[in-house]
């Protein structure tokens, strides 16, 4: 039988947490495990509003933890997310689900968290310790505690950072895979390629393969031909429902080479 | 007041009656009209099964089987009665009639279906223990409590290797994994002329081979009864079943309860599209109020509909069609298999139905097609939209696009060609009437701005149709293959009342299929004598405890098209 | 077991009920408060058919806690009517035959209503969008689409 506990702040909820304990955001994911009788025994949740605060200091952007789909939409100094906020569920999920909780989302979900990962942000824990990045948390989810809120930079140029959704059903699909690239520029140099896979993997997965093609490159055909070549190197796709892993294999390299091509500019 | 004919009854129209009160024109084509019952789905009034509170409502789920097939050689279910709420676990031995199959209600097929199953399961999801708890969440903890020692056995997911010798017996009343058509054959047969004679003088033999996968009905509204006592010693249940006297008449025969005392209520269909067709949780749910006297719901959630729900069954199709170099198809001959998975269900009253089809809307003077009922380790399978017709559609379509190619000829004119007219006899041996393949096809080709030749352009199906083609074939060839012994005649296209009860000590054998002729047949299962099954049957039909011969009330005949002229 | 009173206003009424420990708003809107209109279809948050606004944003009633709603104002397809007094879109779906077997019918409309509670000129995407989360497997979507574009057109009857 559940035991269910609010509490007033993220602090208080980081308190109580212990090994049967889950701690309930959007509850997009929670309450799915509840209803389906695999819920933990103890369901921790906050009431405080300020978990869905975005606040800014020059390009730092700090999302809190709880801000829903709907809040990063509802920003215009987040519209570089919007095209990935927009096609994480429905509306209605939209309006539940949120930037921390999917970290946490197992595959095939995860698309705003790909979207970070490519993005370099890193998460805020509740408590003590320092920021950590997205990268690790994904890498081990189980150990991740409590976040408090999810911060990045700004890209300083918007057109630097592209993000692509495969789905059979649109709008509202779970992705066969989805893309998200950053490829900062530097003297029509692209610095620090960040290539995230999301549903290419048990979690959101870097293409190394494809950031090496194209770091210290112009984006230009021969570097996106390189990319798409690379793209799989060293991942290894899932087979589920969805699709198997020859097709995710087949079609990732096509739809990067997609992505990068509208994301050439001068 | 109704002329019956051998056309059918003849509408009359009495206007004089309330003559001030009504208009009898019937003229609704055109005019906006809304659904009857579609306040009441914008108000969020109608009223789907589940939309009824009852107080103390107890839940039901099932402990079902994770493997594809095993025996069970014991169940425990000690634990899951004393985890909290549970207020009764049912296995097998509650039931009262623990054997079923939907068609025995039309004297159609063996019971072969447990509610409850006690001594093995031969898909995964079968149920074997029913808990009822007194909430949802209590009684999904519960049938995770209930142990079940399986004895995992091998199984078969594929309809050809079923039906090989030494395949796994999914479904051991029959043998060799198919259901026994009429007591005598392991297949459905459909013999029209002779299409072995006509192969050998066309100018092309054009082979197909057609696959279907199962495809789930998936309904928003999920598969579900509510049961509860009623006043007058009855039991009211709430269904979502499509079926509501199928779902009553198996609820009566498997609790042993006179009909009289069952109060089905459905008629609001959360989505059914043959899906809510198998009366599974009525009979559930209704022995369970039985059994507690409280109200008491069964109903799937999402996951059991999807892999325990009865799809559409997987059908697979060969085609052999003989043709002339000028489009004419002289002979068509199918070998078709339906997975039935598990149990029977209506699949073999699919294949009836689908044979009956044969070989299209198409008008061909020699047809054969041998459809077997296949028993696989799948989910079993039942109706779905154009139930028995729509897969064997897809590939007698897709094979008439591989003639065109074949022969060089657009495919809309070869449909056209060879589409059946007014007059002709069909491959069931009953006239075609109000055809409309050709004025279809015509308005597709013009709507898809493909230019049809003046010829096909000028065909109409009320013209061409008739007199040679009218008549019977002169010579139809008929065989023995596949024939099974130790199948009594059914009642069944009969008004004896004899059932299709296996014999009692009659071994079951198959006859060695006869060698064909044309080398061009996929391979028949290999002639081997089927073993004689290992005991008699549990549920061999005592004659006894079968009810008296119908009177003719209830005729399977207008189903099957052998009703005499 | 433990139960939790939750006091909340559902389609304008004060209501308060017990909840129990885990319960869903979906589970406790139906059985404990007695409002049928939200349906079950898959527990999942897929289907959309549990569909509810809460404080004025749509959700899915299946994946929230149903003593999460305290002190909130949630909304479902039985607060649509005044008396009775249809919602144009009520009267929209009946005369686009934009509802066949009426389960997703529901949860259809809340969501259809919301768009229009905020965009009262939509175009066809953004219906399409409005409605992404509400699977229908009768019509095809299409008289759905058309029956809010006509009351967003104001081509609807009153």
């Amino acid at each position: 039988m559940i035991l269910v506990e609010t509490h007033p702040t993220l602090d208080d909820a980081a308190r109580a947490m212990s090994g049967d304990a889950a701690y309930m955001a959007g509850g997009t994911l929670v309450m799915r495990a509840v209803n389906e009788g695999q819920g933990p025994a103890r369901l921790l949740r906050v009431s405080d509003p300020n978990l869905r605060a975005l606040r800014s200091s020059g390009d730092t952007l700090t999302l809190g933890a709880g801000m829903t789909m709907a809040n990063v939409l509802s920003h215009r100094d987040l519209a570089f997310l919007h095209p990935v906020a927009r096609v994480v569920g429905g509306p209605q999920i939209r309006n539940m689900a949120s930037v921390a909780g999917n970290l946490f989302a197992a595959h095939p979900y995860g698309d705003f968290a790909a979207a970070l990962l490519a993005l370099g942000a890193r998460v805020i824990p509740v408590g003590q310790g320092s920021a950590r990045n997205v990268e690790d948390v994904l890498r081990d989810r189980g150990r991740a505690g409590l976040i408090s809120a999810v911060e990045l930079q700004r890209p300083n140029d918007p057109r630097n950072f592209g993000f692509l959704k495969i789905s059979r059903v649109k709008p509202k699909g779970v992705s066969v895979l989805c893309i998200a690239a950053y490829l900062p520029r530097e003297g029509g140099r692209i610095r620090g390629a960040r290539i995230a896979f999301g549903a290419m993997g048990p979690s959101p997965l870097r293409s190394t393969g494809a950031e090496r093609a194209l770091e210290g490159q112009a984006l230009d055909a021969t570097s996106i031909a390189r990319a798409a070549a690379a793209a799989t190197e060293g991942l290894e796709p899932p087979t589920d429902q969805i699709a198997s892993e020859w097709y995710r294999r087949e079609v990732a390299g096509v739809h990067l080479k997609r992505l990068l091509s509208g994301m050439e500019h001068s | 007041m109704n002329d019956m004919t051998s056309e059918g009854p003849m509408v009359e129209f009495r206007k004089d009656l309330f003559a001030d009160e009504r208009d009898d024109n019937l003229n609704e084509v055109g005019k906006p009209t809304r659904r009857q019952d579609i306040l009441g789905h914008v108000t969020g009034r109608s009223p789907f099964f589940d939309d009824h509170l009852f107080n103390g409502l107890l839940h039901m789920r099932c402990a079902r089987s994770p493997h594809h097939h095993a025996r069970i050689r014991r169940i425990d279910t000690s634990a899951a009665e004393k985890m909290p709420g549970v207020v009764r676990v049912l296995t097998g031995r509650d039931v009262p009639v623990n054997l079923n199959t939907l068609l025995s209600l039309l004297d159609f097929g063996l019971d072969d279906e447990p509610l409850l199953s006690e001594t093995k399961v031969a898909y995964i999801g079968e149920p074997v223990a029913a808990v009822i708890a007194e909430t949802e969440a209590q009684a999904r903890a519960a049938a995770s409590a209930v142990h079940v020692e399986w004895e995992v056995l091998p199984h078969v997911l594929d309809v050809e290797e079923a039906i090989k010798p030494g395949a796994p017996a999914v479904l051991d009343i029959y043998p060799n994994n198919k259901f026994v058509y009429h007591g005598k054959y392991d297949h459905q047969k459909l013999r029209y002329g002779d299409v072995d004679a006509a192969f050998r003088g066309v100018d092309h033999v054009v082979e197909g081979r057609y696959q279907m996968s199962p495809i789930e009905q998936a309904p928003i509204e999920t598969c579900g009864a509510i049961a509860a006592p009623e006043q007058n010693d009855r039991y009211v249940c709430y269904t979502s079943t499509q079926a509501l006297f199928f779902s009553l008449g198996t609820a009566a025969k498997m609790l042993k309860i006179p009909s009289s005392r069952l109060h089905f209520i459905g008629g609001t269909v959360g989505g059914g599209f043959g899906g809510k067709v198998d009366s599974i949780h009525e009979p559930l749910a209704i022995l369970g109020t039985m059994l507690t006297g409280r109200p008491v719901k069964y109903a799937w959630d999402r996951a059991e509909e999807m892999q325990v729900g009865a799809p559409r069954g997987a059908e697979r199709w060969y085609i052999t069609d003989g043709v002339m170099a000028n489009g004419r198809i002289v002979a068509r001959k199918f070998i078709g298999y339906f997975d039935a998975g598990a149990y029977t269900r209506l699949s073999s009253y699919a294949i009836i139905k689908g044979v009956g089809h044969l070989p299209g809307p198409y008008t061909i003077p020699n047809v054969y097609a041998d459809v077997f009922c296949v028993y696989t380790n799948r989910t079993p399978a039942t109706a779905m939209r154009g139930f028995g017709i729509t897969g064997v559609d897809f590939a007698i379509e897709a094979h008439m696009d591989k003639i065109a190619e074949t022969v060089g000829m657009n495919p809309i004119e070869l449909r056209i060609l060879n589409a059946y007219r007014d007059g002709d006899m069909k491959a069931h041996r009953r006239e075609a009437k109000n055809c409309a393949l050709i004025e279809c096809a015509q308005v597709v080709a013009e709507k898809a701005g493909v230019t049809l030749s003046p010829e096909f352009k000028a065909a109409t199906s009320m013209t061409g149709g008739g007199g040679a083609r009218a008549a019977l074939p002169a010579f139809t060839a008929t065989d023995e293959d596949g024939r099974v012994e130790g199948f009594a005649a059914t009642s069944y296209a009969k008004k004896s009342g004899a059932s299709s009860a296996p014999v009692p000590g009659a071994a079951p054998a198959s006859r060695p299929a006869r060698v064909q002729a044309s080398a061009q047949s996929p391979a028949r299962p290999a002639a081997q004598p089927a073993s004689p099954p290992s005991a008699a049957p549990v549920h061999t039909a005592d004659p006894a405890d079968k009810k008296p011969a119908r009177s003719g009330a209830m005729r399977f005949s207008s189903l099957s098209g052998f009703r005499r002229r | 077991m433990a139960k939790t009173p939750v006091t909340f206003t559902l389609n304008g009424s004060a209501k308060a009920a017990f909840a129990n420990p885990g319960q869903n708003l979906l589970d406790f809107l139906r059985r404990e408060v007695g409002d049928l209109a939200p349906k079950y279809g898959c527990g999942q948050g897929t289907c959309g058919a549990c569909t509810v606004t809460i404080d004025g944003e749509t959700m899915l009633s299946c994946l929230v806690l149903a003593q999460a709603v305290e002190g909130q104002d949630v909304r479902t397809a039985s607060g649509l009517a005044t008396g009775a007094t249809l919602d144009p879109l009520q009267v929209a779906f009946m005369d686009h035959f934009a509802a066949q077997c009426g389960y997703c019918t529901p949860g259809m409309l809340v969501s259809a209503r919301a768009l229009l509670d905020r965009n009262p000129r939509p175009g066809r995407e953004d219906v399409i969008e409005a409605i992404s989360g509400n699977l229908c497997r009768c019509t095809g979507y299409e008289p759905i689409i058309a029956a809010i574009l006509a009351v967003a057109n104001g081509k609807a009857r009153a």
